[in-house]
């Protein structure tokens, strides 16, 4: 290759929310459902029950939505460029997963204006697990020009069970994806519509729910929140176990799930506030995916699917 | 009917046999697959396909050549037969004269033989043996052609390479292979076969570069595939993508005047991670000069895989040169995008450095509580108080021996630093750099050179060619680090095996070995395993290791001391079996026994008195004698006996004289003598004599022999091959 070709004047890359509206009406005319986030916080958008449990079963089924996630621990009190407490992920089920699922996704970055001819796009081995959820996947991050722009994952469990059929996830970062478009170096900088910035909209959330999880907050109570979720957990799944016949189909499993997801949340808060010790953090986390699994079983049961084959995690 | 001719045993005349040869080209289309593991695939391919092609006896002539990219893997198959050779046996029966009655005419035993062998007794023949004549069948088996054959084989070849893990993507009855199979080529003599694979049916369509090619091309032979893919965007030899990298990497040095910071496994990385290879020169700001090399070639290489560069007097340049995966980049696009993502990186790298700088690395120490090492073993705090009881111990046992130079305090100071950085938000980012880090710290907020030092190298060495920690303090640390590691997690069971050794124990051992032998240490092992034992029972988790487990853990280190000394110093199988089955305690003192035992070895005496002491090992443990106890001279019925007994005692004086001195070459000479004592005793005297107070003195003045002359080396494990 000569010498550095001169950089030519890129184009004005989509707002934000021109980003989502995009993507959403690309994977819609794929025939993906086009769900909401869900409202109960989360660390990303595999633990929506529109990925985490609806990837169980035979069903086929295709959903896309944005999901806003928490890491409390990864906040930089809106200081740093880019990290966030709580970033925006685009979320892709696809199940079972296509053939050609590689290209397609390769479509859906052009439809966002990424000529891909004029770009470096690989697919840099990346295997996904959360040890939480007892759930994980072989696949890659997608890089453009050295940027990590997607997760690509072919789930192989969930809940610790075997998937069949074996659904695909993508997962678009999208302030990563926007920085790169509109050519900004701090994610504050996005142009989130025609006249308001990401950090007109975020930066205060920002900082304040820094703040709050690395200083302010109280971890006696968040031990004690998690302890009675977990128990309403736990109870709920114990009396799924003696429900028959008809009440199985309207049993509060999902009620079951929410209580999960929250305990996962009142971890990553107990991290971000450094109060866990080595020893009680993986305790914590098997306590966790203790319940994520036998919720997993429970919806499985409850939606009638076939007993699955392995169950690797009790 | 008479009896047919005697026919001799008839060779395989086979007309279908053609000199015509074909040419298999296959190839399994795949989702990216990670490139770490391209080289082992490609290897294996070869491999499994050459195993199967013997078992069809297909190998005369044929030569496999196999190539692998991101997404392909590539057979290239030259020399193959039309079909196998066909396969003629002979079964023989009866003899003539069962098989014929006296008037020539086939009996029941030649009916049934025939009929045995299913063919007709106008078929049968006679055949000349050295036991006379006998009834004989012949039948010859058909050989397939290599087109049936392969068909049934290469989904068998796919199906066995073998990966660290594998996936399925069409459901648990799916196949299973690193990633999704996309398509198959296989064609033979330029035509396409007929298999399936995983849902995935063979023929001689492939596809191109992803961005760069067309999605469907029509191949018939490996040249008409490497072309039309290189007309596609794809280069299939390995070989031929690392000479354009080189060519190009060479050409953007030469125009920018810097030197390439040369690093060949990230060469060897990025032929793998591309299909159509090609050079991208990127700058970065100077500013970012200002921190240090190791923390941005870290950056540029592991996270970015970049090569720096270096100018003429070696500092680093602002300049970097990306590989990417496409012909050109004409709009500078990509290069503008790869500046951005370094520039991201660096500002992160420069925002930790200076927030770490905020606080001191022993402040750090606390939070080492909450990083946890093996959560039996507990955290890194605890880690820190068993590395500097070790180390402690290490550094006050080589001054007192004069060995070095070294002070306590700066031993204590540097273990109680060394794990610091694992709480730095550096490492936490950057954890290739961990020790590193903490060297630049330590140095950085006026800890003393060797101590910073220490720091810094104390994960080393990683590898047989890994440089050691530079100051001795450093050593012992590593050391201390190290022998933590094997003692604690022999003690609470994680083992190596196989190719599972999660907390790379080989390795901790191969480093205490290398930085010994390197550094000339002397260390008593058993001592200081024993030491790491007490520091894990005085130290949380306040462990008792059990003693078979702290003899194991001694065990595993000695074991890879003799690889090193077979590996790296060259000394043969047999003579480190010798040494160390005579007892090896320090691993200097087994190298110099290992020296003479190498230079004594070639001299005359030497290997025949090895056979005699291998001859007493087998007498002993025929008669199987524990100890011989006492030699009574009185008992001695020959001459023979009497001179090897005095000639024994003797050497072994002048052994033991020696061996204090050091003079282990000497000791050994002195051994060797006693060939001509023992020769004449084996020659004169049986041992195993009807008197069993005359046998049990001659077993005993045996078993004397061995006891004394085995402490330097066990000869009787010379000439044992490589198991």
């Amino acid at each position: 290759m000569k010498a550095k070709a001169k950089l030519e004047a890129k184009p004005r890359g989509l707002d934000f929310q021109d980003l989502i509206l995009k993507l959403s009406h690309f994977w819609v005319k794929q025939g993906c459902v086009l769900q909401q986030p869900y409202d109960v916080e989360v660390g990303a958008g595999t633990m929506h029950p529109e990925t985490f449990l609806r990837v169980l079963g035979p069903q086929p089924y295709r959903v896309a939505y944005v999901q806003p996630s928490r890491r409390p621990a990864d906040g930089r009190y809106g200081e740093n460029p880019n990290r966030l407490y709580k970033h925006m992920q685009f979320q892709v089920i696809l199940k079972p997963a296509p053939v050609d699922v590689q290209d397609v996704y390769l479509q859906s970055l052009a439809a966002i204006g990424i000529e891909l001819k004029e770009h470096d796009i690989r697919f840099e081995e990346d295997n996904w697990e959360s040890p939480t959820l007892g759930a994980w996947g072989i696949g890659w991050q997608v890089l453009l020009d050295g940027l990590e722009i997607t997760q690509f994952t072919y789930f192989q469990q969930s809940g610790g069970l075997d998937l069949d059929p074996i659904s695909v996830e993508l997962t678009y970062g999208l302030e990563r994806i926007c920085a790169f478009l509109q050519n900004v170096e701090s994610v504050y900088d996005l142009r989130w519509s025609a006249d308001k910035s990401y950090g007109d909209i975020r930066l205060a959330e920002e900082q304040q729910l820094s703040e709050y999880s690395f200083d302010r907050s109280d971890a006696a109570a968040i031990r004690q929140e998690f302890e009675l979720h977990e128990k309403e957990a736990k109870e709920l799944l114990e009396a799924f176990k003696q429900t028959e016949g008809k009440a199985t189909s309207r049993f509060p499993v999902l009620a079951a799930y929410d209580h999960c997801l929250k305990c996962s949340h009142l971890f990553n808060m107990l991290d971000a506030r450094g109060v866990i010790s080595t020893t009680e953090r993986a305790a914590l986390m098997g306590r966790v995916r203790n319940i994520s699994c036998r919720t997993a079983a429970a919806y499985l049961q409850q939606i009638g699917g076939p007993a699955q084959r392995r169950e690797v995690l009790a | 009917m008479t009896p047919p001719k005697t026919s001799s045993k008839t060779s395989s005349s086979d007309k279908a046999t053609s000199a015509k040869k074909l040419e298999l080209l296959f190839e399994i289309g795949c989702e990216e697959i990670p490139a770490g593991m391209l080289p082992r695939a490609e290897e294996e391919l070869k491999v499994i396909i050459e195993k199967l092609l013997t078992t069809e006896n297909l190998t005369q002539g044929v030569t496999v050549e196999t190539f692998a990219a991101p997404r392909r893997l590539t057979a290239w198959v030259r020399g193959l037969p039309v079909k196998q050779a066909d396969v003629v046996s002979e079964v023989t029966g009866p003899p003539k004269s069962v098989a014929y009655d006296a008037q020539g005419q086939p009996t029941r035993a030649a009916l049934s033989f025939a009929e045995k062998q299913n063919i007709r007794l106008v078929d049968v023949y006679l055949v000349q043996t050295p036991k006379g004549e006998y009834l004989a069948a012949k039948h010859t088996k058909r050989g397939r052609t290599s087109e049936q054959i392969l068909a049934e084989m290469l989904p068998r070849v796919i199906h066995d390479l073998t990966w660290p893990r594998s996936m399925t993507w069409t459901g648990l009855d799916g196949a299973r292979f690193i990633r999704p199979i996309r398509w198959i080529v296989a064609t033979l003599g330029g035509k396409p076969m007929h298999f399936t694979f995983g849902g995935v049916s063979a023929g001689n369509v492939t596809r191109g570069h992803r961005f760069l090619g067309s999605g469907a091309i029509t191949v018939t032979t490996f040249a008409d595939y490497e072309k039309k893919l290189r007309a596609n965007g794809v280069i299939v030899k390995p070989a031929d993508r690392l000479a354009k990298i080189e060519r190009e990497l060479a050409a953007a040095t030469k125009r920018n005047g810097y030197k390439l910071h040369y690093d060949p496994e990230l060469l060897k990385l990025v032929v793998y991670l591309n299909e159509f290879p090609s050079v991208l020169e990127g700058t970065f700001d100077e500013k970012f000069l200002a921190l240090p090399d190791e923390i941005l070639i870290t950056v540029m290489r592991d996270h970015q895989k970049y090569f720096a560069l270096e100018r003429k007097n070696g500092e680093l340049a602002p300049n970097f040169l990306a590989i990417i995966n496409l012909a050109k980049d004409t709009k500078g696009l990509v290069a503008d995008g790869h500046e951005r993502v370094l520039r991201a990186r660096f500002a992160d790298a420069q925002f930790f450095w200076e927030s770490d700088q905020k606080c001191r690395l022993a402040d750090y120490l606390p939070k080492l509580a909450k990083v946890t090492y093996e959560s039996r073993l507990g955290s890194y705090a605890d880690k820190v108080e068993r590395i500097r009881d070790i180390s402690r111990w290490l550094v006050e046992h080589w001054t007192s021996l004069g060995t070095a130079k070294a002070h306590v305090a700066d031993a204590d100071r540097a273990a109680e630093l060394a794990k610091c950085d694992l709480a730095a938000e550096m490492v936490r980012e950057f954890t290739e750099l961990q020790g590193i880090v903490g060297g630049l710290y330590a140095r950085a907020q006026g800890e003393s050179n060797d101590v910073a030092d220490a720091i810094y190298d104390h994960y080393r060495p990683v590898g047989l060619d890994d440089p050691i920690p530079r100051n001795v303090i450093g050593c012992a640390v590593s050391i201390a680090d190290k022998l933590d590691s094997i003692v604690g997690c022999f003690a609470v069971g994680v083992v190596p095996t196989g190719s599972s050794d999660p907390y790379a124990l080989r390795r901790a051992a191969l480093g205490i070995v290398k930085v010994i032998l390197d550094r000339k240490l002397p260390l008593p092992l058993h001592n200081a395993v024993s030491t790491a034992t007490k520091a894990l029972l005085h130290h949380q988790p306040k462990l008792a290791a059990p003693a078979a487990q702290e003899a194991q853990a001694f065990e595993f280190i000695l074991d890879r001391a003799k690889y090193v000394f077979r590996e790296k110093y060259g000394f043969a199988y047999d003579e480190v079996n010798a040494v160390f089955r005579s007892g090896v305690d320090d691993l200097l003192d087994a190298q110099r026994r290992l020296e003479a035992l190498k230079s004594v070895r070639k001299s005359k005496n030497f290997e025949p008195l090895a056979v005699s002491f291998k001859r007493i090992r087998k007498i002993l443990e025929k008669a199987n004698l524990k100890d011989g106890g006492a030699v009574n001279p009185e008992l001695f019925e020959n001459d023979a006996e009497r001179e090897l007994f005095k000639s024994g005692r003797e050497a072994a004086a002048r052994v033991q004289t020696e061996k204090r001195a050091g003079h282990y070459d000497r000791a050994l000479d002195q051994i060797a003598g006693l060939r001509k004592s023992v020769d004449r005793f084996f020659e004169d005297v049986m041992v195993m004599a009807e008197n069993e107070a005359v046998r049990k003195n001659r077993l005993a003045l045996l078993s004397e022999l061995l006891r004394e002359f085995t402490t330097i080396a066990d000869f009787s494990e010379f000439g044992a091959d490589e198991r």
